[in-house]
């Protein structure tokens, strides 16, 4: 069984809870709203309830309601592993449902690497109170203090031994009526026997057997298959469409709404048929900056203000203070989400509710964007998750659903919506654009005196409740207009000791993409610019990239992550680049400056003929506290690690002023696997501190680590991204020159 | 509309289509109803469609139906099941060499072909076998591993 199944039939199979109500639920009736699925549940999706993560059912099994979910990120073991063991019962014995506004608590987005660290640790606590709860029932049962209780395999038992009750005895199929409590005990690490081990995820076999359900498999009765013809340039608008160029496909219809053009048919092949031959006139929209020509556009673009995000110390003071200058400016390009699957939805609109089947990250917030397109209340709209292609991020599964909600409002019938290719590197909103620049004084016996840093990148709108869509604003459905490229300025504060900082962002009114958030959003960026930045001042200094930094770190874990990296690697100190082709750097980070820990190390060769980089191997230490499944959090680091050295060697989004040229695999090309160099990663187990996140964190060293090791083995310092050997070959000629 | 036939899974399937050209992506996925092939590119460069006809593995995105007649073709679902998987399949399950997994029938196909013809590869077969196969989650490490322990590790 996939997992997708299981629930869905799980689903179907629960159907009495609280009050023994049939919920009429299946996915071939799918046009039920919220409160009224929730309603016939019994069952509260409020996070302040104790029911609306848990449901105990008569046969002993448990359902775990979770509104966080698994984007492949192995959260669907380690949510039920939080759960199994502050409940008390095996992971086998519970059923996760992810996602589904109508059934799980709105536990906001899975976004930002905090899936565990905030969503599992309320469920950690909704678990605690549960358990309280069964063990203060099975107390009046068994006529025994619930001091003297606790739960073991599902069952509440005397301490003392004896028999105990059953989950299902205490609360098979009614409610907990409790609100969950911010204190209820939890159970000591050192207690631990499912949290901090290696489960298999769930989800893995049916994923290689080709039985998992993906977005892109699911059906729903009596759906069409949309397509979306995007224009030659963005924001583009429609003139007129020639019907009569798809005359030779039966069956296609073709929806048009103010400048949303799209065509549907039984078939899907039609549709894609309709789609490729549908002529139609476009006038363009306005001019875009093309590629090239990025840092020239964010310079000269309009500002909104100004913000300093840390002054400490006195800047001016400090910079008098130190003789020896060094400034450097680094550019980080637009990138897209590049989902190997390009995005899937299904809408069913109807006229007093709509359900949207779709892979978005934020299911319960999205629903106010489609309530309002539809002008339906909020509670009329359910968004249902089903795993899509991995997204990293904002990608086009918002808008495939948007694209189908449109056209299944017009056809009065489902409709399934998968962007092509070219849709989804052509249209996905991109992570934003970013320049950056330093300036550091330092004294003539190597003291930091001054640092300052300065960024341009777009502004996000205050209070936006949702990255706009394509579909609503091509066809003039209302929306809340704005832009959001996520916390692009985070992270790049450097750790270090440094008595006078002053870091700035010059707020850009616009970005010449829709942006929204792209893993990690402007931390690789910002720690590109903040840890090559620290080399050039060792170097500077006289001294090695690791003793500079342990020198001027003070946190005791970041400290300890850097050792174990600098020896897991087998650092060999110096305090200049070899400059013979072959290189190794280090960069650190405490992510986002308060979170996971991560050391990394990488060794490159360099070809210094060609400019080709080779990343031979990369180390890896990794503090994120508390592990819940250390082989997830191995596979989220692997993740992070070779999907940001595809973004630094591979990835810039090109266009030509009207749109994105970039559109396949071929203009847009990512990291394959002979260029995926050997891994080594080592995880810190901290059980006593509270998790934190891995899905992110160790992409933010990547880029640092990999330009300090190009500059160690040429003396080159990469500071446009992607470091594509044609920049490599001209900054080494560059050098050559400019050293005789 | 015409009929078109081709062995799936050692089993005799017959397909109604209107346009000869369909590619058997499509085909595999509504027709017959075999959606572990996946779309990724409709241009032959990401590898997510690939199945083995007549042994061969092949991007079914590039395979119009007409040329598929009488062909033999092993889908994903044709190799193994959850239940009892493929060698391969096994692999990727003991080694967790899936993350969002839309890549994984490509990644499957392709070396269970790569075994078939190479039982013993090392590394850097494995590696340039799965050359054009392309995963956004950055789960290469693995999938390698996986490989390399059906095919007895070098």
């Amino acid at each position: 069984m996939t997992h997708s199944t299981t629930s869905i039939s799980n689903i179907n199979r629960r159907h009495f809870l609280g009050g023994g109500l049939f919920v009429a639920m299946s996915f071939a009736t799918p046009a039920l709203s919220q409160s009224s699925a929730a309603s016939k549940l019994g069952k509260t999706n409020d996070p302040k309830d104790v029911d609306a993560y848990f449901a105990i059912h008569a046969d002993g099994r448990v359902t775990l309601y979770s509104g966080k979910v698994d984007l492949g990120t192995g959260s669907r073991a380690a949510m039920r592993q939080i759960a199994a063991e502050e409940l008390g019962v095996p992971t086998s014995r519970i059923d996760l449902i992810e996602g589904d506004t109508a059934l799980t608590p709105d536990q906001g987005p899975t976004s930002g690497s905090n899936g565990i660290a905030k969503g599992g640790m309320q469920i950690r606590q909704a678990a605690a109170t549960a358990r309280d709860a069964l063990v203060k029932l099975a107390a009046q049962k068994l006529n025994l203090p619930a001091a003297d209780l606790d739960v073991v395999d599902g069952t509440v038992r005397p301490l003392a031994g004896g028999k105990g009750v059953s989950f299902a005895e205490v609360l098979g199929d009614r409610r907990f009526d409790v609100k969950l409590d911010a204190k209820a005990p939890l159970r000591k690490p050192e207690t631990y026997k499912i949290v901090g081990h290696a489960h298999k995820r769930p989800d893995v076999p049916a994923k290689v057997t080709g039985t998992h359900v993906f977005m892109h498999d699911f059906e729903v009765a009596g759906m069409w298959h949309g397509r979306t013809i995007y224009p030659p340039s963005v924001g583009a608008s429609l003139v007129s469409v020639d019907e009569a160029s798809i005359k030779h496909i039966p069956g296609v219809k073709i929806v048009r709404v103010k400048d949303y053009l799209g065509v549907a048919a039984a078939n899907e092949w039609d549709a894609i048929l309709a789609s490729r031959a549908l002529k139609a006139v476009w006038k363009d929209g306005p001019t875009l900056p093309r590629h090239e020509a990025m840092k020239e556009w964010i310079l000269s673009s309009p500002q909104v203000g100004d913000e300093v995000i840390e002054k400490r110390g006195d800047y001016q003071a400090g910079a008098a203070e130190g003789a020896r200058k060094l400034k450097s400016t680094f550019y980080w390009p637009l990138q897209s989400h590049a989902s190997l699957g390009p995005s899937c939805a299904i809408a069913d609109v109807k006229t007093d509710g709509a359900t949207i089947w779709c892979s978005s990250q934020s299911t319960h917030k999205y629903t106010s964007s489609f309530a309002k397109m539809l002008s339906l209340p909020q509670d009329k709209v359910r968004l249902i998750y089903i795993d899509g292609s991995g997204c990293y991020g904002m990608n086009g599964h918002e808008d495939a659903a948007a694209d189908a909600t449109v056209m299944s409002r017009e056809l009065g019938l489902p409709v399934r919506v998968q962007w092509m290719r070219e849709d989804e590197h052509g249209w996905d909103p991109k992570g934003a654009p970013q320049l950056i620049a330093q300036e550091a004084s330092m004294t003539a016996d190597g003291k930091i005196t001054a640092w300052k840093t300065e960024m341009w990148v777009p502004k996000g709108t205050e209070k936006l409740p949702n990255i706009p869509l394509l579909a609503p604003e091509s066809a003039g459905l209302p929306q809340v207009p704005g832009l959001s490229p996520g916390g692009i300025s985070g992270g790049g504060l450097p750790a270090y000791e440094i008595p006078n900082m002053e870091v700035q962002v010059h707020w850009l009114k616009a970005s010449p993409l829709r942006p929204s958030h792209l893993r990690a959003p402007g931390k690789i960026g910002n720690l590109l610019a903040v840890e090559t930045f620290m080399d050039e001042l060792a170097l500077e200094a006289g001294k090695d990239p690791v003793a500079m930094r342990v020198e001027l770190l003070k946190d005791k874990r970041g400290v300890e992550v850097l050792k174990r990296t600098a020896e897991a690697f087998g650092w060999d100190a110096r305090v200049k680049p070899r400059k013979d082709g072959k290189g190794r750097g280090i960069a650190y980070t405490k992510y986002k400056n308060a979170e996971t820990y991560v050391g990394m190390a990488m060794e490159v060769d360099v070809n210094v003929d060609t400019g080709a980089i080779a990343v031979k191997r990369v180390v890896c230490v990794h503090d994120c506290g508390q592990i819940i499944n250390p082989d997830s959090v191995r596979s989220q680091v692997e993740g992070c690690i070779i999907q940001t050295l595809s973004r630094t060697l591979l990835e810039e989004v090109k266009l030509d002023g009207k749109r994105v040229t970039s559109v396949d695999w071929a203009s847009y090309p990512i990291l394959t696997f002979p260029l995926v160099p050997e891994l080594k990663i080592e995880l810190i187990d901290r059980p006593n501190e509270p998790p934190m996140g891995a899905g992110e964190a160790a992409t933010a060293p990547v880029s640092a680590a990999l330009a300090n090791a190009i500059f160690d083995a040429t003396g080159v310092r990469m500071r446009s991204v992607p470091f594509t050997p044609q920049r490599l070959k001209a900054a080494l000629l560059e050098s050559k020159t400019s050293t005789g | 509309m015409a009929k078109y036939q081709f062995t799936v899974n050692g089993v005799q399937r017959t397909a109604e289509l209107r346009d000869p050209d369909e590619p058997m992506l499509y085909v595999f996925r509504n027709a017959l109803g075999l959606k572990g092939v996946k779309y990724g590119c409709g241009l032959g460069q990401c590898g997510a469609c690939t199945v083995l006809m007549d042994g061969e593995a092949v991007r079914s995105c590039q395979i119009p139906a007409s040329a598929a007649v009488e062909k033999k073709f092993t889908t994903i679902e044709g190799l193994g099941t959850p239940e009892k998987p493929h060698a391969v399949q096994a692999a990727f399950i003991e080694e967790q060499a899936a993350q969002c997994g839309y890549c994984a029938n490509g990644m499957v196909m392709t070396s269970a072909a790569l075994l078939a013809h190479t039982p013993h590869p090392n590394v850097n077969d494995v590696k340039q076998a799965l050359a054009d196969n392309l995963c956004r989650c950055g789960t290469h490490d693995r999938i390698v591993k996986a490989v390399m322990n059906v095919a007895g590790g070098r």
